[in-house]
């Protein structure tokens, strides 16, 4: 296939032909192409289909601000839809595809919406889909979500990485124009920490698009140069491919690197695209400008775009859209296309300027005074009707269109943190505001100073300003001569009379949905945009917000400014989920935690549950166990017939020392422990502030100034933190140290009336109830001399102890238990059958400690002592906290031994009515009890502790329970806890 | 003497990717000093005879064998090798009585000598560290993918210690090896 449309000159790679497929046709550019102008070169100015009427569309810019040429790129899981084909860089073997058609993208059968248009006007989806209301969810928004809409997902799994990552610069600039080139060199040169970022995979913005030289460069050599010299400096970091996607607080800004988008398929381990989180001191925005479209009817077809993008075409990419071309404009800039392109050799049908007193030239006609009023062309334009001067007609045979109605500085970024930009009478836009985020300031066109000349003077003048306040002393850089012209703009937003003017092209809001807008009340400028839908979807309005707003304030009878402004949120352009995820995708969504014991688990076969992050042993199968009932059976009886083991690892452990530690804790729990002797473990309740429960565990006295705090796996973390307040916040006058040592030291419970047998050859003392009774903890040693913490303690009920090693002797340690056990055939078991041990026990956990519950609701009530104040202790005598009938904490167990007693389920009277009116309470935990051969539950019910022996119901809608249940003791295993004082 | 064997969490694992070695250091017995209300002046007399300097924020004190980093106002963390010092913590409270609480740390953490010419390119994709301007001693408390880790520049240009928590190595060490991928 030919490049019919290909021109002289051009910064691409001629002698590099890459071949690539759009809608399955195959056709071949050039390295330095985009999809776009590769697509031009070929002839083909159709790439895609308008959101809702299905209108025809081509490319109407060359750069990240396009609406119409959408399209999908690549295949399978790396298939993407909604790219830009003006930005999407070619590489061989590159595949896209047009989307939102049913059919081809020449006969799309949408296409009918176009015919329809009088009924699908703004606002047409609230007004016609309103009954049945039913219908909405289920036929009307399918279908339409099917009709109007833009790419499609594969729906597998993207195959590729995407990395996050932190910079840190004395100065980010974000843009690589004439102006950001600018104050790079004069940063550059400073010495300081330098960041230019582009969004552009060529730095030089509209340098590399225009003709005018710099110097005596050409503006493309001079940028090409510049950047040749930044990118000796160590100090200058150029990330091309990067868009600077936001301005958040402290001078924090994000930016995705492109870094594997131009290729096929990213190298092995590399990724995709890169999020960078930017420190920067300073910041400088060298956005540049985006130039506006101007409304006539059928402005929309395929061929008619940007007069700066068809500048661009030719300049950059040799190509043009067609060999007739005309230009509509109300400003000089238009002409520089005309002459750019005559000057290629490329057929200028006519400028048409609305100015009367338009510049003229010897190489072009230019129709003065004259407006385009109407054009002609199914797929693509054919032809362009011009109302002359004189009110005459003309029709100009032409292929291309470019629109030039000024220019609009880029300050989105100056919003981000709530500035508004302000009005520019001069340039007839608006302009960056007063308020800037911290440490930004704005060089070139994106303060509306549009030259060349000014964009370097200003670039290079602002870089040094930025960096003066950071105590660097730059140099002046003397600018070479450039091109400083006067953008001499006459405003003019639309051709009057037109109806079916495209303003938004991406959601095709027309010139006529605004006016309709506004004549159904729609006033301010926030609800036109979301009645209309102007200026939303992924180019967010950068070509069509302004038009909108203009239509407004003539509609108004106002100014613009009057009208007002939308401001701009990030991100600046489309961002993809899979950079905003990284790396924390699947498996590795979030960091997991593993026991001392993990490997020696994985030996046993361990079934293993997430409990937060850490990995724990659920349960150990054994062979001929078909269900972890079986397992879970075996290993609690085992345990309380015999000994059993279990990691106990991941129970927070936070190391409580100083003089002042013991009042520490007196403060922490509610119950007492100033007077607990060392050599001691006490059970400990923590309150919070409210004075329901926060957590519970044991507190070991080591020595008078020592103390570990153990506390549930879950809380862990914020019983840490809040220990860290109250020492710092609440009595930064104690003398207390804490730090963490959860995962310092291995734990394990051994537990059963064979664990005393079992220690005894491995602890180096006595083990002796005499010697070490219940509620005994001391520093030991093991196995001969290795250090290590004993403390008599029993969640099961069992006779049972906490044996504790440095965490790099967890691995050894766990198998000497298991040696030394062998002769008790000692039982390892998980968290399932922890559980079940301890609902027989009847203790307290996770699903009792929920949030809502206080010491009264646990049976504990008079653990929270009189004699002294602890944090909650006050608030816990709340008049609400102590009602005769509050919740206690009780046993539940089925009459019929056969009946389920779920968690969840609630308590209601044997006899009466079943609702949450008469609701008595409710079941916490639950589990089959191995030792009694039936389930049980604990619950919380009211007045429970009067309540022993009662039958009740059970229900659970919701599982189709209904139990006749009989309320019991909590403790359903030796109540008087004889076991455990063995 | 007891017959238990230590295991490091995850083996000494050494990965050389591109340019990095990623080694974890098994080697590193470490305890934590915080200073007691009275005892700041004797804790940090003898933090300096040992160490030859008291770490103040952000910095540590690389010395032989012992060495330290500041870690919080009036607390350090103090390191020395696993060999000659695997009772840190009891030695450092013999020298500092009651003026200073002691904690035996070396099982809480994993800790990882990362090398090599691309070793600030792969801790840009790690951590919010400004690595570039670090200068040797440097030394700052940062998230490896959602750990809290410390990371120490050592003396060598291309040096870094990262210590993390030891439960998540795996998780951390996955972090570590997946970015050298990414920058070798």
């Amino acid at each position: 296939m030919t490049q019919s449309n290909r021109l002289d000159g051009g910064q691409i790679n001629r002698d590099a032909s890459l071949k690539f497929t759009f809608d399955g046709k195959t056709y071949h550019g050039h390295d330095g192409d985009t999809l776009a102008s590769a697509l031009m070169a070929n002839g083909v100015r159709l790439m895609g289909r308008s959101f809702k009427y299905h209108r025809p569309r081509g490319p109407l810019t060359a750069g990240s601000e396009e609406p119409n040429a959408l399209v999908e790129l690549r295949t399978g899981g790396r298939q993407e839809p909604n790219t830009r084909a003006t930005t999407a860089e070619l590489y061989d073997g590159l595949t896209a595809r047009s989307q939102n058609k049913l059919g081809s993208l020449n006969f799309d059968l949408l296409a009918i919406n176009d015919r329809l248009s009088n009924f699908l006007t703004a606002g047409f989806y609230y007004k016609t889909f309103m009954w049945p209301a039913a219908f909405w969810e289920k036929l009307y928004e399918p279908i339409i979500r099917h009709a109007a809409g833009l790419g499609s997902l594969s729906k597998q799994d993207d195959p590729d990485l995407y990395d996050k990552g932190f910079l840190h610069c004395d100065l980010l600039i974000i843009g690589a124009g004439p102006a950001g080139l600018a104050a790079a060199q004069t940063a550059g040169r400073s010495g300081a920490q330098v960041i230019l970022a582009d969004e552009d995979f060529r730095m030089g913005g509209r340098l590399n698009s225009e003709t005018f030289a710099i110097g005596d460069q050409s503006g493309g050599d001079w940028a090409t140069a510049t950047v040749a010299e930044l990118a000796t400096m160590p100090n200058v970091r150029l990330m091309p491919r990067t868009t600077v996607i936001g301005s958040f607080d402290h001078g924090i800004f994000p930016a995705v690197e492109r870094v594997s988008d131009h290729v096929a398929v990213p190298a092995a381990g590399k990724p995709r695209q890169i999020l960078w989180r930017i420190y920067a001191k300073q910041s400088l925005l060298c956005a540049g400008a985006t130039e506006r479209p101007i409304g006539f009817d059928n402005n929309d077809r395929p061929g008619i775009m940007l007069a700066s993008a068809m500048r661009s075409y030719a300049n950059r990419w040799a190509v043009t859209a067609d060999r007739r071309v005309a230009i509509f404009t109300n400003n000089d800039d238009g002409h520089r296309t005309a002459a750019d392109l005559h000057a290629k050799g490329v057929k200028i049908a006519a400028v048409v300027d609305i100015r009367t007193d338009a510049p003229t030239s010897i190489d072009f006609e230019v129709l003065a005074g004259a407006q385009v009023t109407n054009t002609k062309g199914r797929l693509g334009l054919t032809f362009a009707e011009v109302q002359l001067a004189d009110g005459s007609a003309r029709t100009l045979d032409v292929g291309a269109l470019g629109m030039s109605g000024g220019w609009n500085p880029n300050v989105h970024m100056t919003c981000h943190q709530r500035g508004r930009p302000t009005w520019q009478p001069d340039i007839a836009a608006f302009g960056p505001g007063e308020t800037l985020p911290d440490g930004m300031s704005i060089a070139g066109s994106a303060t509306g100073a549009f030259s060349t000349a000014a964009a370097l003077t200003t670039g290079s003048k602002a870089a040094a300003a930025a960096l003066r306040n950071l105590g660097f002393k730059p140099k002046a850089t003397r600018q070479p001569r450039t091109e400083d012209m006067p953008t001499n703009v006459t405003p003019f937003w639309y051709v009057e009379g037109c109806s079916r003017a495209w303003l938004d092209q991406q959601n095709d809001v027309t010139v006529k949905d605004v006016k309709l807008a506004h004549q159904e009340g729609f006033r301010s400028v926030e609800h036109l945009k979301r009645y209309t839908t102007l200026g939303m979807a992924t180019d967010q309005g950068k070509t069509s917000n302004m038009g909108g707003l203009a239509i407004m304030a003539e509609l108004a009878g106002k100014a613009i400014p009057e009208v007002g402004t939308t401001i701009f949120r990030p991100p600046y352009t489309p961002t993809s989920m899979g950079v905003l995820a990284g790396r924390s995708v699947g498996k590795h969504f979030h960091p997991t935690r593993l026991t001392p014991t993990h490997t020696w688990a994985v030996e046993q076969g361990a079934v293993f549950v997430e409990v937060g992050n850490w990995m724990r042993a659920q349960w150990f199968p054994q062979t001929g166990e078909t269900t972890w009932r079986e397992s879970v059976d075996r290993e609690v009886l085992a345990t309380r017939n015999s000994v059993g083991v279990c990691d106990v690892t991941t129970l927070g452990k936070v190391d409580v020392q100083g003089a002042d530690a013991a009042i520490f804790l007196n403060k922490i729990y509610c119950n007492g422990f100033a007077k607990l002797a060392v050599g001691k473990v006490r059970y400990g309740l923590m309150l919070r502030e409210d004075g329901i429960a926060m957590d519970d565990g044991t507190a070991a006295r080591l020595a008078e100034d020592h103390f570990v705090v153990t506390t549930t796996t879950a809380n862990a973390l914020p019983v840490y933190r809040h220990m860290e307040f109250v020492r710092q916040c609440l009595f930064p006058d104690m003398d207390v140290q804490l730090i963490s040592t959860t995962e310092a030291w291995a734990q394990y419970a051994v537990a059963g009336p064979n664990s005393r047998k079992l220690l005894e050859k491995i602890v180096d003392q006595d083990m002796s109830n005499e010697a070490f009774p219940f509620m005994a903890c001391a520093n030991i040693t093991v196995c001969g001399g290795l250090r290590a913490r004993l403390f008599r303690i029993s969640f099961s009920g069992e006779l049972a102890y906490e044996i504790a090693v440095p965490s790099i002797y967890g691995d050894a340690l766990i198998r000497k238990i298991m040696e030394a056990g062998a002769e008790f055939d000692v039982t390892p078991y998980g968290t399932e059958a922890l559980g079940v041990m301890r609902i027989e026990k009847g203790h307290a956990a996770g699903n009792e400690l929920n949030g809502t519950t206080s010491a009264q609701n646990l049976g504990m009530g008079r653990m929270v002592s009189k004699i002294k104040d602890s944090i909650g202790s006050t608030l816990s005598e709340r008049e609400g906290l102590n009602r005769e009938n509050d919740l206690r904490q009780v046993g539940i167990k089925p009459v019929n031994p056969a009946d389920p007693v779920p968690a969840g389920g609630h308590l209601m009277n044997a006899v009466g009515p079943v609702d949450a009116a008469h609701d008595q309470g409710y079941a916490t935990s639950a589990a089959f009890s191995p030792n009694l051969g039936h389930m049980i539950a604990l619950g919380f019910l009211k007045d429970g502790a009067n309540r022993i022996g009662e039958r009740m119901r059970l229900v659970s809608p919701l599982t189709d329970v209904d139990t006749e249940v009989e309320i019991t003791s909590a403790h359903f295993i030796d109540p008087e806890g004889e076991r455990l004082r063995a | 003497m007891h017959n238990l064997t230590p295991t490091s969490a995850l083996g000494g694992v050494t990965d050389t990717i591109g340019t990095i070695t990623i080694t974890e250091n098994a080697g590193v017995s470490l305890a934590s000093v915080a200073a007691r209300m009275s005892g700041e002046k004797k804790t940090t007399q003898v933090l300096k005879k040992l160490l030859g300097g008291v770490p103040g924020p952000g910095r540590s004190q690389q010395h032989d064998p012992e060495a330290g980093f500041w870690m919080g106002p009036d607390q350090w963390m103090i390191g020395a090798p696993m060999a000659t010092h695997e009772l840190l913590a009891d030695q450092l409270k013999n020298l500092l009585g009651d003026a200073a609480s002691v904690t035996d740390q070396t099982g809480a953490w994993v800790v990882f000598d990362v090398t090599g010419a691309a070793m600030r390119d792969l801790m840009e994709l790690l951590c919010a560290v400004p690595i570039r301007t670090m200068v040797a001693g440097d030394t700052q408390r940062t998230v490896i993918h959602h750990l809290g880790c410390f990371v120490i520049r050592r003396n060598a240009d291309d040096h870094v210690r990262i210590l993390g928590p030891r439960a998540s190595a795996g998780s951390l060490h996955h972090a570590l090896v997946a970015a050298a991928h990414s920058v070798a």
